[in-house]
């Protein structure tokens, strides 16, 4: 099956639809998230039974600030499709994909800890990378590469010309 | 008179059981790790125990978080390689193979089919050296410690090849947007052959060591269960779910840099334990050296790099007396012949190239399962962004399910069944 016979069938069923690349995307309201991976996942001639990857990208200053991509693949067909979904700032929140699929569960807690975003429904939504008491989101754009405070209780971290090597 | 409740020497009421059977319901909190030897790096474990029985376990992961992604958002696209490269340090050329086919894949270019070919080369010898890595560290937790000094020992080789390729034994950096940063050097394609007509013999002996060993067994068979159906629920990938009877591998399934041009097997096993497990990886490494020699005999020829000025990378390295560096004709034709190239270099090397605005995720199948870029472009001369679906990190959350109700030294088997590469967990 190629990739724009993918994206045909599935015009049946969402509204955005997009191929490129070789990929196809489809993108959905926040509200719909839960029930666009169940028909993903459940529909014949769908079958995308895997969930391989969560991730987010960052867009600040454009609304929705962060896109949600989950990356399905379907063994039957042999295909991959990405589900989009938009957050406003203001707001940064979903519904987890954790029912539907758990292998979201470590992935969600990873956007959570590296973006802020909420995942509702999470059964055991902490910090999975960073220290548990770190304040800020690392991968946000708005977070700076380097020349900021180390959180790590107390330590302080002299220049390195002053460190006496 | 109130009866004075009798108590033992503890305070206890006598009554609620003996003090042994009063221990026997306490469970016990045990941290192992993140500094274990047993722990592939730094992986903590949370064991909740009854006894010697595993009730809980939760792996805390993160001592190794080294913001890759984050620093890839602040360098040029090739500046990228060479820190994708670092996340998974037993499987560098997974890392820089996916990340240029995903940056390939925006830019809409495919490297000239020597690369292509080279890359499946070095990509399975990377494979075979991490297997060893981790036949031998896990044969150095579970007691054959023989293992651990056969294993490094066939991967020195390895590291050998690598060095005499690419010029570094790690973090190679050496496949690159467009192609390759050298072609192989003279000689390289004689050592690589004969060293893959002894490798066969090496794996013989390891499982003349291992296969029938009754500790091997004991501490293997049966000894941490991941069924199929759960695995792939957890998102679990590699040779664990290929152990587990699905022979998921994404070379055969969406191949890439022709991989559909070479013959070989997907091992599976059905007894989705450690041994089976063990049995499935040595069977890969077999696979690989097959489609090796296959490379090595249909290696065609041509350039290992595109050839659009606008976006090959300028420099070029050659093997000279003290090691791999630059080439020294490239150097004397951008300083002394040609202005144009001058300037051409300096730009692509300082600046460097612009990526069209899009998204792309690209698959590979790491020697951990599968490997996935998820890479981000708005058009400038950075990636956006830069994701690795990492497959040590995907698998870890299926620990809690093998672990569960087993013994706690099955805990360590286990684990080293699961292969996690911390560098890449934590990235």
């Amino acid at each position: 099956m190629r990739p724009e016979d993918l994206a045909e069938r599935l015009r049946g069923i969402f509204e955005d639809v997009l191929p490129a690349r070789g990929e196809v995307t489809v993108t959905v309201d926040r509200d719909r998230l839960l029930d666009a991976l169940r028909t993903l996942r459940d529909q014949d001639g769908l079958q995308f039974s895997f969930l391989s990857d969560v991730s987010c990208t960052d867009w600040p200053g454009r609304d929705p600030r962060i896109w949600m991509a989950y990356h399905l693949r379907s063994h039957s067909l042999g295909q991959r499709v990405r589900v989009k979904v938009g957050l406003p700032e203001e707001d940064l929140r979903v519904a987890s994909a954790v029912p539907v699929f758990p292998a979201a569960e470590w992935q969600e807690r990873e956007v959570f800890d590296m973006f802020g975003v909420h995942f509702d429904g999470h059964p055991d939504l902490r910090r999975v990378l960073m220290p548990d008491d770190w304040i800020g989101h690392p991968l946000r754009k708005d977070h700076p590469l380097g020349g900021v405070p180390t959180q790590y209780k107390g330590a302080f971290v002299p220049p390195p010309d002053e460190r006496g090597l | 008179m109130a009866e004075a409740i009798p108590r033992d020497i503890e305070g206890a009421e006598v009554g609620r059981g003996t003090t042994a059977q009063r221990l026997r319901d306490d469970l016990m909190v045990v941290n192992m790790g993140p500094q274990h030897p047993s722990t592939h790096g730094v992986l903590r474990l949370l064991l909740t125990l009854d006894g010697e029985t595993v009730v809980d376990l939760k792996p805390i992961v993160g001592y190794l978080h080294t913001g890759i992604e984050k620093n890839t958002e602040y360098r040029t696209w090739q500046q990228g390689v060479t820190f994708v490269t670092r996340a998974d340090y037993l499987s560098p050329f997974f890392n820089e193979l996916a990340y240029c086919l995903s940056v390939e894949r925006l830019l809409g270019i495919e490297a000239p089919p020597r690369a292509m070919a080279i890359r499946v080369l070095v990509c399975e010898l990377n494979r075979i050296a991490s297997h060893l890595v981790w036949l031998a560290t896990s044969g150095l937790e579970l007691g054959a410690i023989s293992m651990m000094l056969y294993g490094f020992r066939e991967r020195e080789r390895l590291l050998d090849i690598f060095e005499l390729v690419s010029g570094l034994r790690m973090n190679h950096a050496y496949i690159r947007i467009g192609g390759l940063v050298m072609d192989l050097p003279e000689g390289a394609e004689d050592q690589i052959r004969a060293y893959l007509k002894e490798l066969p013999h090496r794996f013989d002996e390891y499982e003349n060591l291992l296969t029938g060993n009754p500790i091997w067994r004991e501490r293997n068979r049966g000894v941490g269960i991941l069924d199929a159906a759960t695995a792939e629920s957890l998102g679990v990938t590699g040779p664990l779910l290929r152990a587990a009877g699905v022979g998921r591998d994404l070379r055969k399934d969406e191949p890439c840099s022709g991989y559909e041009r070479y013959e070989f097997d997907v091992p599976t096993r059905t007894e989705a334990d450690c041994f089976a497990r063990y049995e499935v990886r040595v069977a890969e490494m077999r696979e690989s050296v097959k489609i090796c020699e296959q490379v090595l005999d249909s290696l065609p020829g041509g350039p290992v790099m595109i050839e659009d000025p606008k976006l090959r990378w300028p420099a070029r390295l050659s093997v000279g007396p003290d090691g791999i560096g630059n080439d020294e004709a490239y150097v004397r034709h951008i300083m002394e012949d040609s202005m144009e190239a001058l300037i051409n270099h300096f730009k692509l090397v300082t600046q460097g190239i612009r990526v069209p605005a899009g998204e792309v995720y690209t698959p590979v199948e790491s020697p951990r399962g599968e490997l996935g870029y998820y890479v981000v472009s708005d058009g400038g001369i950075r990636p956006y962004r830069v994701r690795m679906r990492d497959p040590s990190f995907c698998n870890l959350p299926a620990l809690p399910v093998m672990a569960r109700g087993r013994l706690m030294a099955d805990v360590v088997a286990a684990v080293a069944s699961a292969d996690p590469v911390m560098g890449g967990v934590d990235r």
